[in-house]
C-alpha cells in the first residue's frame, strides 16, 4: 500500500549554512508537517460545510441576498464557532514552527554567524548598503508571523532571520519545495527553457530574493548568466550569500537595494527581471513604483515573471477568495488581500506592458521524486501553500528595427 | 551553546503585529497554545521512542535498571536543564507572548490592512 506522506525532515538536503537539528528539533518538524497537511486538508472542508450549513443561510436570513465580498463572508465566518477553532490551531501552527525555528537557530548562532562571516569575507557575493532604509511594509508587523520579519537582528551582522525561514521552510510546505526550499526557482527554470529554447540572458535580476531560495536555481540554471538577488533586509542577504557560497553557487551577487530605487542600474539593463511571491508582501503604494522600475531596467526583447498565489477574478467564488484571504488577517500578511485583488494585467499596464506583451500561465514546483513523494494538489487545494503558482509575465517588445532583422 | 544572548527567551520572541482573539474567552487561546504544544512534545517524543527501539533492535542493548539508576554526571546535568527549561518555554509560549504584547501593544492589523491597501 503506497500512502501519500509527506517526507520526514531528515531528507532535507544539508547545505553547509543550514542550521543543525537535533533528534527532537526534527521531530517537532515532522509533526508541523503532518499537522499542517491535517488542518488544511483533513479539517479545512470543515469551513466549507460550516459556511453551506449555517453561515450563508443566516446571512442570507438577515439580509436577504448572498455576500457580494468575501469581506463580507470573513465578517460572518469569523463569528462560527468552527472557522474560530480552525484558524487557532492554524495560527498556533504558525507559530510552533517560529518557534521551533528559532530554537533551532538562536542555539547554535555562534558558529552560524562565523561560517556565514567566513563564507561572505571570501566569495565577493554579498555588498550591503546601511544607507538603505527599511520600508514601511517590511516594519509595520513582521510578515507571515516570522519574528524580526526578514530585516531584524538578535545582534549586530548576526543571520538569525535568514536561517529561521531557511530551517523551517520545508515544515511550512510540507516539503512541497523539494529537498533545497528551491522548488519555485526550478519552477520558473524549467519553464523558461521549455517556452525559450536556446534563449541565453546574460544579465538576470531578482528582486525580493530573501534567502535566496528561488534565485539561486535560476543561477543554476542559467550558468553563463549571472544572476543580481536584491532585498532591503541585510540580516537574510547575509544568509543567503553565504547559503549560494555554501551550495558553490559562485554566479549570483546579493545586493543590499530597494526595489523602488533602481538607479544603481542603466534603462534597458538586464535580460529577465524575476520577483517569486513578493509582491504580496508589499503595499498598494510600493508595488507600481517597483514594477515601474523593473520595467525600466528590463531590456526590449527581456523577460519579466512574477510567480504569486492566483488572482482573485471574477471567476473565482467568493468563499474561496475569503479562503485564500486567511493570511492576511491571521498571519500578518497585510497586503495579501489588496494585492490578489489587483488585476495584474492592468498593473502590468500601468507599469509600461501593452496587454500584448503579456502572459499568464500555471507554473508547478519541480521536485525530487527519488526522495519525495508528489504533494496533493487539485482535490486538497490548501489555500496558498500549495507547490503550483500563477506567473504573471511579459516580454517587452523589441524596437521594430530588431525585430525586422 | 550561544554567548551573549539567551537564547531560550529570544526564541519566543512575539511577531509584531496584534495576535487576533480566536475566541470570546481569552483563557481558551491560551489553552489551545499550550495544548498543541504538548501535542508536539509528545510527537517529538514518541518519535524518540521509536528511533531508542529501532537502535536497539539493530543490535544493541540497554538494561531496564540502568535506565532507573542513571544519574547524570555536572555537564549532563546542565544540559537536561537546559533542554526542561527550553521544554518550559515552548510549552508556555502563549502566556509569555500575551505579556509581551501587553508591554508593546501593537494597533489592529486591520488599520495596518488598511494603511497599506490605499494609496
Amino acid at each position: 500500500m503506497t500512502m501519500d506522506l509527506p517526507p520526514p525532515y531528515t531528507a532535507l538536503k544539508r547545505h553547509p549554512m543550514m542550521p543543525n537539528t537535533r533528534h527532537d528539533e526534527a521531530a517537532r518538524f515532522n509533526f508541523l508537517t503532518h499537522f499542517n497537511r491535517y488542518v488544511s486538508g483533513s479539517l479545512g472542508r470543515g469551513n466549507q460545510l460550516a459556511y453551506d450549513n449555517r453561515v450563508l443561510p443566516e446571512f442570507r436570513a438577515e439580509h436577504g441576498r448572498d455576500p457580494q465580498h468575501r469581506h463580507e463572508i470573513r465578517d460572518a465566518m469569523n463569528r462560527d464557532t468552527f472557522h474560530r477553532m480552525w484558524s487557532a490551531l492554524k495560527r498556533n501552527a504558525m507559530e510552533m514552527r517560529q518557534m521551533n525555528g528559532r530554537q533551532t537557530v538562536l542555539r547554535q548562532l555562534d558558529q552560524l554567524d562565523a561560517m556565514a562571516r567566513q563564507f561572505n569575507a571570501h566569495s565577493g557575493q554579498l555588498q550591503l548598503d546601511s544607507a538603505i532604509q527599511q520600508p514601511r511594509y517590511q516594519t509595520c508587523v513582521d510578515i507571515h508571523c516570522q519574528p524580526g520579519g526578514y530585516h531584524s537582528e538578535e545582534r549586530p551582522g548576526d543571520v538569525t532571520v535568514g536561517a529561521n525561514y531557511d530551517v523551517g521552510l520545508f515544515a511550512t510546505t510540507g516539503g512541497a519545495l523539494g529537498a533545497l526550499n528551491d522548488g519555485g526557482g526550478q519552477a520558473v527554470v524549467a519553464w523558461a527553457k521549455a517556452n525559450r529554447p536556446g534563449w541565453a540572458p546574460a544579465r538576470i535580476l531578482d528582486l525580493g530574493c530573501t534567502v535566496g531560495h528561488n534565485a539561486v536555481p535560476i543561477a543554476q540554471g542559467f550558468p553563463e548568466a549571472h544572476v543580481i538577488a536584491i532585498d532591503t533586509a541585510g540580516p537574510s542577504l547575509r544568509y543567503g550569500a553565504a547559503r549560494a557560497a555554501g551550495l558553490g553557487v559562485k554566479n549570483i551577487t546579493f545586493v543590499q537595494a530597494d526595489g523602488e530605487d533602481l538607479s544603481r542600474f542603466p534603462d534597458d539593463h538586464f535580460d529577465w527581471v524575476q520577483t517569486t511571491m513578493f509582491l504580496h508582501e508589499l503595499s498598494a503604494a510600493a508595488m507600481p513604483r517597483i514594477l515601474a522600475e523593473a520595467y525600466r531596467v528590463l531590456k526590449p526583447g527581456g523577460l519579466m515573471l512574477h510567480v504569486e498565489q492566483p488572482q482573485y477574478g471574477p471567476a473565482m467564488p467568493l468563499f474561496e477568495q475569503f479562503m485564500r484571504d486567511w493570511d492576511a488577517f491571521n498571519n500578518n500578511e497585510p497586503f495579501w488581500s489588496a494585492m490578489h485583488g489587483v488585476s495584474m494585467e492592468e498593473a502590468l499596464e500601468q507599469a509600461g506592458f501593452a496587454k500584448a506583451e503579456q502572459f499568464s500561465v500555471g507554473v508547478r514546483a519541480v521536485v525530487d521524486p527519488d526522495v519525495f513523494p508528489p504533494s496533493p494538489d487539485g482535490a486538497a487545494e490548501d489555500y496558498g501553500r500549495a507547490a503550483i503558482w500563477n506567473a504573471y509575465g511579459a516580454w517587452k517588445a523589441a524596437p521594430a528595427r530588431e525585430m525586422a532583422a | 551553546m550561544t554567548e551573549g544572548l539567551d537564547w531560550i527567551a529570544r526564541s519566543g520572541a512575539r511577531a509584531k503585529g496584534r495576535r487576533p482573539a480566536f475566541f470570546d474567552e481569552p483563557a481558551l487561546d491560551r489553552l489551545y497554545s499550550l495544548t498543541l504544544a504538548l501535542a508536539a512534545e509528545l510527537s517529538a517524543t514518541r518519535e524518540r521512542l521509536d528511533t531508542v527501539e529501532r537502535l536497539l533492535e539493530a543490535g544493541g542493548s540497554l538494561r531496564r535498571s540502568e535506565v532507573e539508576d542513571y544519574a547524570p554526571d555536572r555537564a549532563a546535568g546542565q544540559e537536561r536543564g537546559e533542554d526542561t527549561r527550553a521544554y518550559i518555554a515552548r510549552i508556555m509560549r502563549g502566556f509569555q507572548q500575551e505579556v509581551e504584547a501587553m508591554e508593546q501593544p501593537d494597533p489592529p492589523i486591520l488599520d495596518i490592512v488598511e494603511e497599506l491597501s490605499v494609496r
